[in-house]
């Protein structure tokens, strides 16, 4: 916990038409740690994301390994923070391949070719996710499943030192889930800094080295999971009375029925 | 990294040097029919009747076609990758329609005849200020339904407007003069058209060709493309004048020449594979194709000769052959949809 956050966010603003979305969030996100932002729909998660992708303009302090975030060029700022947007769009029935290959925009230009390093990236990225079975395979065929193992792919090629998803886990099978959460735990294993954000307490709970709660607007905890998800919290947060199983293992909510 | 290349270079060699053996026909064909070798020693010598038949008029509507093609092959590629949508072309969003309007006011208050430098620049105008509130009304981040509407609309209005200067045309002749220009026809164009027009192609390419990979990332959507480090305002912005360059150019010189744009990517979509930056080289060279062979086929057809017109005009043609292909598309991608909701 000494060294240097790669991404530092403090006192967030984020207003959309004229609406407080994020109400002056603190974020520290360190390598080697998977985070999980979690909290009731619309409190301002993927808002939040975007603007520490600077996609949204916000007021506040984000600092990118010391360096504020505005400060950085379009394409340094990618090298910087690989983005897993929501829905896994694939607008074209590109090969799964050239899709994972695009993680390496930031690395090119209209006139540079495809270097070694750029090659190592994509193969990396399609062997951790599982998907170079079907590497030339049109993206537009596969199954829910298949098409969030390839986004993931796609984000982990950039080799970026923060890697921020957005509901990565969302409309998968329970195996499916556990995959891609055991994939994002890996990358922050490996040395990324890690900020998912989910909507599975028991998935979060199990996965995460560091829960963070948004609501309204505000970040109203941040801690390991057993210190975040208390029954008392989840039931103000989220209006759902819940059971908290506990073992060696970390904190198992349940939840039982809305209040 | 698994691209098929080498088959996109066989079938850009392929075009490429259909687009030689089209010119060398177009070249030939006409009133006066030139054998190949008759046609080849014209272009490139002597003083005969035959070499200023083919330097003097077969010549500069051969280049044109040629770069006519190109560029709404290019264009309609582009717009189809910026817009993520292989039914955009530059006509739904109206830039052909308003660079006619600019050119048709020009004519009809006698401000320039059909010849003249002014007829391209207001061509040019006309396209910049449609595309312009086309993104102006649409916004960054438009979905394509709004976007098709008001694109929609704008060619709509830039119609209307074609008419209403029709209608208050000063005389009959300047109606005339509009009406014809409108179809569409590389006939009687002469080098100095293609000097006026080309530096508004090349930088039309230019701009293009600097987005061609952004196209890429894009079809990741636009959060994921700008968090990928592409900049996607302004890629929008180069894209848009670029295709309002060349199209307005392209109308300014030509008249309207319809759904180039729209076939070309399609129809080599099916061997590059839908990878919206590969598309694009090919994309222009099969709007050369095109372009040539139509212009070849208006010489070709006979027309009656007591008519005003001597030759079936080239946007006739082009719109005869690509209406019922843009009809085939749609059904085909309602039979698409249909399969996906079952």
């Amino acid at each position: 916990m000494s060294a240097r956050p790669k991404l530092h966010a403090g006192n967030v603003v984020v207003r959309l038409g004229g609406a407080l979305i994020v109400d002056g969030a603190a974020l520290d996100l360190r390598a080697g740690e998977l985070t999980v932002l979690i909290g009731p729909n619309g409190a301002g998660k993927t808002t939040l994301m975007r603007a520490l992708a600077g996609l949204v303009p916000a007021e506040g302090r984000i600092e990118i390994e010391g360096k504020p975030l505005s400060s950085l060029t379009v394409r340094d700022r990618a090298r910087c923070i690989a983005y897993l947007p929501q829905g896994h769009v694939f607008h074209w029935p590109m090969p799964v391949a050239a899709v994972v290959a695009l993680g390496r925009y930031a690395y090119g230009d209209a006139f540079s070719t495809v270097t070694d390093a750029d090659r190592r990236a994509v193969a990396k990225a399609l062997a951790a996710t599982d998907t170079e079975g079907f590497a030339n395979r049109a993206v537009t065929t596969l199954s829910g499943g298949e098409r969030a193992r390839v986004a993931l792919a796609r984000a982990l090629a950039c080799e970026a030192p923060i890697l921020l998803a957005d509901e990565p886990t969302v409309s998968l099978d329970p195996r499916h889930q556990l995959v891609v959460m055991g994939l994002l735990a890996n990358a922050a294993h490996g040395g990324s800094a890690v900020l998912a954000i989910g909507h599975d307490l028991a998935l979060a709970a199990r996965f995460a080295d560091r829960i963070v709660i948004m609501d309204r607007g505000r970040l109203v905890a941040d801690g390991a999971p057993r210190e975040v998800l208390t029954a008392e919290r989840i039931a103000a947060v989220f209006g759902v009375e819940a059971f908290i199983a506990d073992d060696a293992s970390g904190p198992h909510p349940v939840l039982l029925r809305p209040i | 990294m698994t691209r098929a290349e080498p088959n996109d270079l066989r079938l850009n060699l392929t075009l490429a040097v259909l687009i030689v053996v089209l010119a060398v026909v177009s070249l030939m064909v006409g009133p006066a029919a030139l054998s190949p070798r008759e046609a080849l020693a014209g272009l490139f010598g002597g003083d005969g009747a035959a070499a200023i038949v083919v330097r003097d008029i077969r010549l500069p509507r051969t280049l044109l076609a040629i770069l006519i093609g190109g560029t709404f092959g290019f264009a309609g590629a582009a717009l189809q990758g910026l817009l993520r949508n292989p039914l955009a072309e530059p006509a739904l969003f109206g830039a052909p329609q308003a660079a006619s309007v600019g050119a048709s006011f020009v004519i009809a208050y006698g401000l320039a005849g059909a010849t003249s430098f002014a007829v391209p620049i207001a061509g040019i105008l006309g396209a910049l200020v449609s595309i312009g509130g086309l993104v102006a009304i649409a916004g960054r981040r438009a979905s394509l339904s709004v976007t098709l509407l008001a694109g929609l609309a704008l060619a709509s209005l830039a119609g209307a407007a074609t008419a209403l200067i029709l209608n208050l045309a000063p005389t009959p002749y300047a109606a005339l003069e509009i009406a014809f220009w409108l179809l569409g026809s590389l006939e009687d164009r002469s080098m100095d058209h293609l000097w006026i027009a080309a530096p508004f192609f090349v930088a039309s390419w230019v701009l293009l060709a600097l987005n061609v990979r952004a196209f890429r990332a894009l079809t990741l959507g636009e959060d994921a493309a700008a968090s990928l480090g592409v900049d996607v305002g302004r890629t929008r912005l180069m894209v848009v004048i670029g295709v309002a360059l060349g199209v307005g150019a392209a109308v300014a010189v030509a008249g309207s020449i319809g759904f180039i744009g729209l076939v070309a990517p399609h129809l080599v979509r099916r061997s590059v594979g839908s990878d919206p930056a590969r598309v694009c080289l090919p994309a222009a060279l099969m709007g050369a194709v095109l372009l040539t062979a139509a212009d070849i086929a208006v010489r070709l057809v006979p027309a009656n000769p007591n008519a005003t017109a001597i030759e079936i005009k080239l946007g006739v043609v082009t719109a005869i052959i690509g209406v019922p292909f843009f009809l085939a598309m749609i059904f085909r991608e309602r039979r698409l949809l249909d399969g996906a909701s079952s």
